[in-house]
């Protein structure tokens, strides 16, 4: 048990989070290509033909998955903020570093599949409505976290603003998702009930399931791919950046 | 199996436009996002790359 709880402490720090990142990284590529081609098969060859929507509605399987992942990572990036400025670990700030370019392409992607779904079926690329709204609101955090981050010098004052920002903007994500609930909106409620045959449901949910699984995977890939750069970046002059065999070959 | 032909695949029942605007706009930005990704680490590893050349070079002057 005592062992356990010091191998945590020991991945705690970037010196050694960075090689098991770089382990790490192939096989979140082979799970999200794998669910990922599963997926595809799931949403244009098994799930079949909505009654009231036609074919359109099988930008489902990237909507929401994608809608998903970007409240999902931002609730995961505001907690390594919130940690970094509790316990000042260095690592955590990086985390959520690497988080946010990652969360801001889900946020455009669900925008972008949104409008391209809300065309054809109300007839309008967009509404200002609770939930469209809350999530170009989400977009903009991202991009503030980011660009909050990129115009501070020092690592460690812009990781402690990006924190405030990230744990102010928390409140958004309950807002986004009671959304429909809340207020009248244009935005349908919960997506499974879109069917009437309960089969037909039962593949779209797995097919929707099996696809968030893969920007899951996706996610978790790309944005230890760039805390490895970031890394390496903020710790450039310590030593055992200059030991590590890809700097000295 | 959904499609009689290739070309009805494409053409989505008439919503080929939208459906494929959707999957593509994401198969698109999910290749870029890792090739700028890596392209950042290669940049990093090859600045240090050049300080460490640039240190021994130093040490080797001194």
């Amino acid at each position: 048990m005592s062992n356990r709880i010091i191998n945590w402490f020991k991945f705690a720090s970037p010196q050694s989070f960075y090689p098991l990142a770089g382990k790490m990284i192939p096989w979140f590529w082979a799970l999200a290509v794998a669910f990922g081609i599963a997926g595809l098969w799931i949403s244009f060859f098994v799930a079949p033909t909505d009654a009231q929507q036609g074919e359109g509605y099988r930008i489902i399987f990237v909507h929401v998955p994608a809608s998903w992942m970007s409240m999902f990572i931002y609730l995961i990036m505001a907690a390594w903020a919130g940690l970094g400025l509790a316990l000042k670990t260095r690592l955590s700030g990086m985390m959520a570093q690497a988080l946010a370019p990652t969360g801001a392409l889900m946020a455009l992607l669900s925008l972008w599949t949104g409008a391209l779904w809300g065309k054809p079926m109300w007839g309008t690329w967009w509404v200002w409505d609770a939930r469209l709204t809350s999530e170009l609101i989400l977009f903009f955090l991202y991009i503030g976290f980011i660009a909050l981050q990129a115009a501070i010098d020092d690592p460690r004052r812009a990781d402690k603003a990006g924190a405030i920002l990230a744990l102010v903007g928390v409140v958004n994500i309950p807002i986004i998702y009671f959304s429909v609930k809340w207020w009248n909106t244009l935005h349908q409620g919960a997506s499974v009930s879109l069917t009437k045959s309960p089969s037909m449901a039962q593949t779209m949910l797995w097919g929707m399931l099996i696809m968030a699984l893969a920007f899951w995977m996706y996610s978790i890939a790309v944005a230890l791919m760039r805390v490895r750069a970031i890394i390496l970046e903020r710790e450039s002059h310590s030593d055992w950046v200059k030991e590590l065999r890809e700097v000295k070959s | 199996m959904n499609w009689g032909s290739a070309a009805e695949f494409f053409a989505m029942g008439g919503h080929g436009f939208y459906v494929w605007g959707s999957f593509g706009a994401c198969v698109l930005f999910m290749i870029a996002e890792p090739i700028l990704a890596s392209g950042r680490q290669k940049g990093i590893l090859r600045t240090l790359r050049r300080e460490r050349i640039a240190e021994d070079l130093e040490k080797d002057t001194k």
